[in-house]
């Protein structure tokens, strides 16, 4: 299933391209009367550019409440971005859904949620029959083999096909939605906090597996975290969002090696890291995305905010050849 | 962290005695012995079924109808296993208190947490309604909260996750407990928010001269934050010691298998261990990691390993102990 590598400098279309994206809610605007219906506009994602190229990795990582979630709703074209462009291979991804069932073939996704994703009264086998009989993937003969084979490439054993969700444990409902996602032979794999909430050793297990995948069948993987030892462990490159923006993105290593804005260099310093001395952490909380912080929308938190931060609201700008930050003041490493 | 295993080794605050816990058939905690010094910061780690919790709460006396054995030895009370329910109820809040993971849980809903505070301080420090509102407006400053007086008639759901746990803080320390029991405080918090708890947490302790038990599945915090750690597997302490010593000389094959699974910033090789925790139906004879271990011996599986001091001159109770027959 490998792919043939890419030349070095073909001019590659990226899978996903967001251009200036932006996602408003109307909300209820807090405080109304009782019957008002007056709604305020929530820009849960503003001015979002991002591209994910073929065979990459990205970990999306921020806080609750920056807009990750909201970003995977639009790569997976459940939501419409109310303005800005999402592309994906080049047409806006609403026309790719509308056109068939490729997109849905070629973007699979892992759901936070493993458990719930899953219906309790199918039987493991049932659900990974599911996508292979929807887009035609096997005949119906090779159907168990095809079952067998992709329970064994995520790791649990053959009879694992009869069982049903609730006999199986946390992380091995992890791993049945991951062969769930694998069974219609995508090319892009979008998974939302896939290794969260588990126990370390479980955590390696399905890490080492996702890498294994990604590396074996060429994926795409757009994978969303919050822990920044996943991001480095799993993803060549990173996006770190705040409050509806990336406010940083490059390559993993050199961007947590030596982090250009402040509010990555402040999750960075959070990470637990042994024997380390409890970092300074940053003041207060995220702020509220109704009421958005004039200016630079980090300015209210950043330890090396400046007069001008409060006015001028940077925009994602290029840092070197492959960086970009959004910063007035970006860190300089000497 | 600072090691002052040396000054405290000779009067533990808090001393667990071969402490079994029975739930039905099942024995989830299994002879554990351990010891906390005065002013010190314990961290209880393993991945979950280990017992981390049950330990906590098995101090509290909050188990419910799980059958508790052994002994638990709180300096001056003797022990807790011993005292009637009135004993015990003057004793939490007082001398013991807990912070529970997820705080919006914890705290009462339909009361607000100014309400809930001064609660306790009247009824713990024996306060009047007046010196209790005054006493909570404090306690709230001193927990970092913004705008204390009006935070008094918030209810918990208009605070976000980060101000509840601020808010238990403040609750489990109004009676000034000599020990406090913190049940994984952090894991529903984002990153920076947990950094902020933890170190209020430990600066509050300190300043009070209290001892502390953390219970965390994260390694590499317990390593930022406590004094000292205890590995716990399936039920059984396996691992206990000064954090220095456990984490950078540990010696049982768990513990070295449990920092290997952690990630920091730049980890690029990860080695999955196999297999997962047995279950309490088919928990091993002998030591309960000899499934999963790869330094098993044939008498690992009939036998279990006693918890021993490694060093023949240990210093008493809170030196390095660890319980394995073929140690690395």
């Amino acid at each position: 299933m490998t792919k043939p590598p890419q030349a070095p400098n073909a001019p590659v279309q990226p899978i996903f391209e967001l251009i200036e994206v932006e996602q408003v809610f109307e909300v209820p605007k807090p405080g109304r009367p009782l019957f008002s219906r007056e709604t305020v506009g929530l820009r849960a994602l503003d001015g979002v550019r991002l591209s994910i190229r073929k065979g990459t990795s990205l970990a999306i990582v921020g806080e609750s409440g920056s807009g990750k979630s909201t970003l995977l709703r639009v790569l997976l074209g459940l939501d419409k971005p109310s303005g800005g462009r999402a592309l994906y291979r080049g047409k806006p991804i609403g026309e790719a859904r509308a056109r068939g069932t490729d997109f849905a073939r070629d973007v699979a996704m892992v759901y936070q949620d493993a458990r719930g994703s899953l219906d309790p009264r199918m039987t493991i086998g049932a659900i990974i029959a599911e996508p292979l009989r929807h887009f035609n993937i096997v005949p119906p003969e090779g159907e168990t083999a095809r079952i067998a084979h992709l329970l064994d490439r995520v790791g649990l054993p053959a009879d694992a096909a009869g069982r049903f969700p609730s006999g199986l444990s946390g992380g091995q409902v992890r791993r049945v939605a991951i062969a769930r996602a694998l069974a219609s032979e995508p090319s892009v794999l979008v998974a939302d906090e896939a290794v969260s909430g588990l126990d370390v050793s479980t955590q390696a297990q399905l890490l080492t597996l996702l890498q294994s995948l990604q590396r074996d069948m060429g994926l795409t993987l757009a994978f969303i975290t919050h822990d920044l030892g996943v991001a480095s462990y799993l993803c060549e490159e990173i996006a770190i969002m705040y409050l509806g923006r990336i406010v940083e993105n490059g390559p993993t290593d050199a961007v947590l090696k030596a982090p250009a804005h402040p509010y990555s260099a402040a999750l960075r310093a959070a990470a637990p890291q042994f024997f380390e001395p409890l970092s300074r952490p940053l003041p207060g909380e995220i702020p509220s995305p109704l009421d958005l912080p004039k200016g630079c929308r980090f300015s209210t938190r950043c330890p090396a905010a400046q007069a001008d931060c409060q006015t001028k609201d940077p925009q994602l700008g290029k840092l070197g050849s492959r960086r970009a930050v959004a910063c007035i003041h970006p860190i300089t490493h000497a | 962290m600072t090691d002052r295993t040396a000054d405290t080794a000779q009067r533990p605050v808090l001393t667990l005695r071969d402490l079994t816990v029975h739930r039905g058939a099942a024995k989830i905690l299994d002879r554990v012995n351990l010891s906390l010094g005065q002013g010190e910061t314990l961290a209880l780690v393993g991945e979950s079924g280990a017992g981390k919790s049950t330990i906590a709460v098995a101090i509290m006396r909050l188990l419910g109808n799980a059958k508790v054995a052994g002994a638990i030895e709180l300096a001056g009370e003797g022990d807790l296993l011993a005292l009637t329910e009135r004993q015990m109820v003057k004793l939490r809040g007082q001398r013991l208190s807990m912070i529970f993971q997820d705080a919006g849980a914890a705290l009462n809903p339909s009361y607000t947490v100014g309400r809930q505070l001064s609660t306790t301080l009247r009824r713990t420090q024996g306060l009047s309604r007046e010196e209790a509102r005054e006493r909570a407006v404090e306690l709230f400053t001193s927990v970092g909260i913004n705008d204390p007086e009006g935070r008094m008639s918030a209810f918990p759901h208009q605070l976000s996750g980060g101000m509840q746990q601020r808010v238990m803080v403040a609750i489990s320390l109004a009676g000034s407990p000599d020990l406090l029991l913190a049940d994984e405080p952090t894991s529903a918090l984002d990153v920076t928010i947990q950094a902020q708890i933890v170190r209020l947490i430990l600066t509050l302790t300190r300043a009070r001269g209290a001892s502390c038990i953390f219970v965390l599945h994260d390694l590499a915090l317990a390593s930022q934050s406590c004094d000292r750690i205890a590995v716990l597997y399936a039920g059984q302490v396996v691992e206990s010691g000064p954090a220095h010593d456990v984490l950078e000389h540990h010696r049982h094959p768990y513990t070295q298998q449990l920092k290997s699974c952690v990630l920091e910033i730049g980890t690029k090789t990860l080695t999955a261990p196999e297999g997962t925790v047995p279950s309490h139906a088919q928990m091993p004879r002998g030591c309960r990691f000899a499934t999963r271990c790869p330094r098993a011996l044939t008498r690992c599986a009939g036998e279990a390993p006693p918890l021993v001091p490694l060093r023949a001159n240990a210093a008493g109770p809170l030196d390095h102990h660890i319980a394995c027959w073929n140690p690395e």
